[in-house]
């Protein structure tokens, strides 16, 4: 299927339509943050400013629309902010990863053998830790920030692609115009990326697109737990952190700070629920049996 | 023949190396190619016809297979102890290979322009437009109507036939010396087969090329052959000029292929089939590798493996009694039908 085709159906499809106009949102707000929310100082605009030094969060006001959360940082520049660094993290990380992925997972198929085994078994004991204890642990040796974060992520999340890629090429080598590519002279390097990756690559992209979402859930939830962004650094995870002593509310009345736990909520949801639809989506067009 | 080789096999060994022990599918294959001839390579399925020209190709799969022993010369050198490298420059340039399934041998992802293209820019210097020239030209040659249209179209869009073509000018492309068909006609209709053989008859004539002609059928064959080795359990069985081969097959078992077909001037009731099949390449009988299957065979076959002997004139035969088939022959008798065969 062409490229064009799978366009046409992803717009087609309603599901899909609601995915890719909620990230067509987040692009909007991340694309135009520094006139939606300008920054204080243009050199450090991902600083969340802060409206006082007081620690209780205050409700949403015509000075600060969305609320401030505890410490008094702004949250509604902390979410807009917060889309940039959601991007910038899922991006780097699925791209790198995937990128890693489709590369070792190609590898290992098309050569096989002993360089196959090898592979796999490396693959296996990256798979065998604990995703996020292993993020954490990692984190906490390169020490705290976003670009760290990051790296760590990549370390631990490009097996199952390689897997994935591993046994897309295992069947589509075996294809009769890889032999007829080879009879013609044709050298491995051109054999892999013009003849095996583009027939193999649609799964891997279905992967990539939902794991969008959980790279930056991921992130966000090393943020919460403390290792991830510096403080007062605008991103999601960091914000619902902030909200974690007044979850409660005060007595009497639980909802009394919804808004340092729900706003920050909400973005991050619509954002890992967008790719997940889109991913869905892809799934359903490319696989015939649907049809 | 007194012209010199294109290309001469001299005892090809290519073994697999399995877990459950050591396929030998050629054990020691001996054949010349001259040029602008075709030899056809007759068998039955698992005979080892294919992995013949795979060898030559050097594109056994490795491992688990290897070529174990022998000579492939082409024009005076030795293919077996060639580079991949240097490999890869006679691959497509000097012999080129076209496949069974044309619906498989072309990449979905690619127009047949495009793949064209990169078969003669992988080894002529010359410019992407001048090579889209190329191609749309071979596709003209190949019989392809409208080829600056087809040029860019996607294999899906065209019949079997049509991607046959396309997959001849691909291999065509680079005017190589030995064109390498590996039933190249078996997934087509009838109708599409006789012109996909007319049309590598034809352009056999004006490259000057010789081809190597790999199939099961006979009528193949017989269409455009000028000399045939018939292969069995990885060896030449029989070997000499068509003509030769179909007024006097010498082999049992080249008879008993010729007796399946059914043909137009005789009216019979069943069709004489060779009972069983080819044995198992992990565990060859004893002695002649037919003698599961053949009718004649007694004492000696079951010992000692008769060697490819020259009957007369080049007539190359591998059998301990071919003499006593002349005297069946001459009786008229069905060698299969009438002979219970010995287990």
């Amino acid at each position: 299927m062409e490229w064009q085709e799978v366009l046409k159906r992803l717009l087609q499809n309603k599901i899909s339509l609601l995915g890719i106009l909620i990230i067509l949102f987040f692009i909007v707000v991340a694309v135009l943050a520094p006139w939606i929310a300008p920054p204080q100082d243009p050199d450090e605009p991902y600083l969340i400013p802060r409206g006082g030094w007081s620690i209780e969060p205050q409700p949403p006001s015509e000075e600060h629309i969305f609320g401030t959360t505890e410490g008094q940082y702004d949250i509604f520049y902390g979410i807009v902010w917060g889309t940039r660094t959601a991007f910038r993290i899922g991006l780097v990380v699925v791209g790198i990863s995937s990128t890693l992925g489709i590369i070792i997972g190609t590898v290992a198929a098309y050569y096989g053998g002993l360089i196959d085994e090898i592979i796999m078994r490396i693959t296996d004991v990256f798979m065998s830790i604990p995703f996020i204890i292993a993020t954490i642990v990692l984190v906490t040796i390169l020490g705290q920030g976003i670009t760290n974060v990051m790296i760590a992520l990549i370390t631990f999340s490009w097996m199952s692609t390689a897997r994935l890629m591993r046994s897309q090429v295992l069947s589509v080598k075996e294809d009769e115009f890889v032999q007829a590519a080879l009879a013609l002279g044709a050298n491995d390097f051109r054999i892999i990326f013009r003849h095996i990756i583009l027939n193999t690559i649609f799964p891997v992209v279905i992967q990539a697109s939902m794991r969008m979402g959980s790279m930056v859930i991921t992130a966000s939830t090393l943020s919460f737990l403390g290792v991830g962004a510096p403080e007062g650094y605008a991103d999601w995870g960091q914000m619902i952190s902030f909200a974690r002593n007044w979850i409660l509310g005060v007595e009497g009345d639980p909802l009394h700070y919804w808004y340092t736990l729900v706003i920050p909520g909400i973005a991050i949801t619509l954002f890992c629920l967008s790719w997940n639809l889109i991913g869905d989506a892809f799934r359903d067009i490319l696989d015939p049996k649907l049809n | 023949m007194s012209k010199e080789a294109l290309v001469e096999v001299k005892n090809l060994k290519t073994y697999f190396y399995t877990e459950e022990g050591v396929v030998k599918a050629v054990d020691g294959v001996d054949y010349e190619i001259y040029p602008g001839e075709t030899l056809g390579i007759v068998g039955e399925s698992g005979c080892g016809k294919s992995v013949t020209s795979l060898s030559i190709m050097r594109l056994v799969e490795s491992p688990p297979g290897r070529i174990e022993a022998g000579e492939i010369n082409f024009k005076g050198t030795d293919l077996t102890k060639l580079s991949e490298k240097e490999m890869r420059k006679i691959r497509g340039n000097d012999i080129s290979m076209i496949f069974q399934e044309p619906m498989t041998s072309l990449n979905p992802v690619y127009t047949v322009g495009d793949q064209i293209i990169e078969a003669i820019m992988l080894h002529k210097q010359v410019k992407r437009k001048e090579a889209r020239r190329q191609a749309i030209e071979m596709l003209q040659k190949v019989g392809i109507p409208l080829p600056e249209q087809r040029v860019d179209e996607y294999p899906h869009q065209l019949s079997g036939g049509m991607r046959q073509r396309v997959m001849i000018a691909m291999a065509l492309s680079c005017d190589p010396q030995l064109l390498i068909a590996d039933e190249p006609t078996t997934a087509l209709d009838v109708t599409i087969q006789a012109q996909i053989l007319e049309l590598m008859n034809s352009l056999k004539e004006s490259y000057g090329m010789a081809i190597m002609m790999i199939t099961h059928d006979l009528g193949v064959i017989a269409e455009v052959s000028d000399r045939v080795a018939v292969m069995y359990a990885g060896k030449v069985v029989e070997y000499t000029d068509v003509d030769t081969l179909f007024d006097d097959p010498k082999h049992p078992y080249t008879w008993g292929l010729m007796n399946s077909i059914p043909k137009l001037d005789k009216d019979v009731d069943r069709l004489e089939a060779i009972p069983g099949s080819v044995p198992s390449p992990l565990n060859f009988p004893e002695g002649c590798k037919f003698n599961t299957r053949c009718p004649l065979a007694e004492g000696k076959c079951f010992d000692v493996e008769p060697p490819l002997e020259d009957t007369d004139g080049g007539h190359m035969v591998r059998c301990w009694r071919y003499e006593h088939l002349e005297e069946i022959k001459k009786r008229g008798e069905r060698i299969y039908e009438d002979r219970g065969v010995q287990k």
